[in-house]
């Protein structure tokens, strides 16, 4: 008897060591990334990081300001937001709602497929055959902007948005729909007015998650956006995000140096709009599983 | 009955336990010999990106030639480099740039005497489309290009065009050197766009007509056709001089620089053998056929 008793503690405990894993890492990351960032703060100063100009490497005067790769992030991930979220719930809406099972069982994996392309494929995709095509139909110089950035951020945050909110639409309960159908109302009209408000939530939510996707992919967003950090709200104009000064810049920074402060600066403020995606997602997930 | 399958299951615990012990133990002996490294038949080479394929050349004759030694190379930057060398972590750095004072300061603190030996010469080429008019620039007009000083093809001598203005990523060797001997120390302009690799610089500058670029020589010369060498004059007066192995050597040719290799000066018999390898006639045939330019 004693023995099973402790055995049961033992693997209660050892289940609840694995569980509690990913919140003792995330804080640790936090308490890292903090540690690392912090003493920029006291000698090149807070006001050096809110600068517009960012020019880690100079012979005349560095400067860190991380404005221009926050515009620069936002910029793309605002644009693709805008070009996968619609896509990717009317996708979700016609999967889970007109499409017969035959066609729901072919699209489905295909959608999920996209998914599980590595980012750097997507990106060697964007450099030789998207750019050349963004550059072709606005007349540009070249396709290396922040729109041919946000189109390939679009295409692997759909896959995110289509099966998340189409596992929301199709949780609404059958009877809204009956009840639609049975006071006159079109199958359309249905679609529309009843199932889609009603999973509203949790399309909203899928769009946060694709959103937090976007905004913390590297690979592809640096091989096709071409990397200049400048502000700007054109699209058609080259920006750097902060993933991408990152990924480019951590592998040759002396260590503790003002600019490998400055790195781990730009790292917080990632991971805080990231997570700040993430809570939105789940408080509007919360509430609509509670309602 | 009940007692004997309990010892028997303390038994297996046992066993279990010194097998996972002993594991342990083994683990950790390899661990150590992989920390010390005194393996004195193996050199670790790390650093500028330039070089990797110049250092692996290297290292496959050295391995053919003595059959008991192993050689491994890997990339990641000149500062990488210089980082790994200073923490012990490789045998032997390869820099596209010459140690800062900062570097030298933490090598002297650590009580390291490094030692530089230039190993190659290599040209860094500009360049253009091919369906651009413009063949030759002095230095001052490519530097004014990438300070952003001008910013039409016009202001050179050319149709009215925007200047797609495309450097390298700034953690890079070639950034510096450029920044250094071309924009003689100024910025880059906000706009230039700071590509990931010498392979995206040439993608680009052969697809889009008004870019312009700069790459190391060897890798200008194989996309021969898809983009277009600029001859570089030293000044208005000065004539214009094509790049190229001959003018690099010369001095003719200004944009080249020297390829180092660091090493300690305690270094193992084995390193100071590959260094004397590399700078030997056979080690600088190689130097020749992967497209840089030999030393003496």
């Amino acid at each position: 008897m004693k023995i099973i008793v402790t055995k049961e503690k033992a693997i209660k405990l050892i289940m609840l060591i694995a569980a509690s894993t990913s919140v003792f890492i995330v804080l640790l990351i936090f308490l890292f990334l903090g540690k690392e960032a912090a003493p920029f703060i006291i000698k090149p100063g807070l006001s050096e990081l809110l600068g517009a100009r960012w020019v880690p490497v100079s012979f005349q005067k560095e400067s860190f300001g991380i404005l221009p790769l926050l515009t620069g992030s936002l910029l793309v991930t605002a644009i693709a937001t805008l070009i996968a979220v619609p896509v990717g719930v009317c996708g979700a809406v016609y999967i889970s709602e007109v499409a017969g099972s035959g066609e729901r069982n072919f699209l489905k994996p295909f959608i999920e497929l996209l998914a599980g392309i590595p980012s750097v494929v997507i990106g060697f995709f964007g450099l030789t055959v998207l750019a050349p095509v963004v550059k072709a139909v606005f007349g540009l110089q070249t396709g290396l902007n922040a729109l041919t950035g946000a189109l390939l951020l679009a295409l692997m945050a759909i896959p995110t948005i289509v099966s998340i909110s189409e596992d929301a639409v199709r949780s609404v309960p059958k009877s809204y729909k009956e009840a639609s159908l049975a006071l006159g109302a079109s199958r359309l009209e249905t679609i529309l007015r009843v199932t889609t408000p009603a999973a509203l939530p949790g399309v909203l939510a899928a769009s946060m998650l694709g959103m937090g996707r976007v905004i913390g992919e590297t690979m592809a967003v640096m091989m096709v956006t071409g990397n200049a950090a400048q502000i700007t709200a054109s699209p058609l104009d080259s920006v750097r995000t902060m993933t991408a000064t990152i990924a480019a810049e951590m592998g040759e920074v002396a260590f503790r140096s003002d600019h490998y402060r400055a790195l781990f600066s730009v790292g917080i403020v990632l991971l805080l709009l990231t997570f700040t995606f993430n809570i939105i997602a789940q408080k509007v997930l919360k509430k609509h599983n509670g309602a | 009955m009940f007692s004997k399958a309990r010892i028997l299951l303390v038994r297996i615990n046992f066993y279990k336990i010194a097998v996972v012990c002993s594991l342990a133990v083994a683990v950790l002996l390899g661990c150590g010999r992989g920390n010390n490294s005194e393996n004195s038949n193996s050199i670790t080479i790390k650093g500028s990106d330039t070089m990797v394929h110049l250092a692996s050349a290297w290292s496959e004759a050295f391995m053919a030639a003595n059959s008991d030694y192993e050689v491994s190379v890997t990339g990641g930057g000149s500062g990488t480099g210089i980082a790994a060398l200073l923490n012990g972590t490789t045998d032997i750095c390869m820099a596209s740039r010459k140690m800062k004072n900062k570097e030298l300061d933490l090598a002297r603190q650590k009580g390291m005497n490094l030692k530089e030996i230039v190993v190659a010469l290599d040209g860094i080429a500009v360049i253009v489309n091919p369906a651009n008019p413009v063949s030759e620039l002095t230095v001052g007009q490519v530097g004014k290009i990438y300070k952003g000083a001008y910013e039409t093809w016009g202001q050179v001598g050319a149709p009215k065009e925007n200047i797609i203005v495309l450097a390298r990523e700034s953690s890079s060797g070639t950034y510096v050197f450029f920044q250094e001997h071309v924009l003689k120390k100024a910025d880059y302009t906000q706009k230039a766009r700071l590509m990931p690799a010498t392979s995206s610089v040439i993608q680009s500058v052969s697809a889009d007509n008004w870019a312009i670029g700069y790459v190391g020589l060897g890798y200008a010369l194989d996309a021969k056709g898809k983009v277009k060498v600029l001859s570089i004059k030293e000044n208005v007066a000065a004539k214009a001089v094509a790049p190229s192995s001959e003018s690099v050597k010369s001095g003719e040719y200004s944009i080249a620089r020297p390829l180092y290799l660091y090493i300690d000066d305690n270094a193992s018999d084995t390193v100071k053998r590959f260094i004397d390898f590399c700078l030997s006639a056979k080690g600088q045939e190689i130097v020749k056929s992967s497209g840089y330019v030999t030393v003496n």
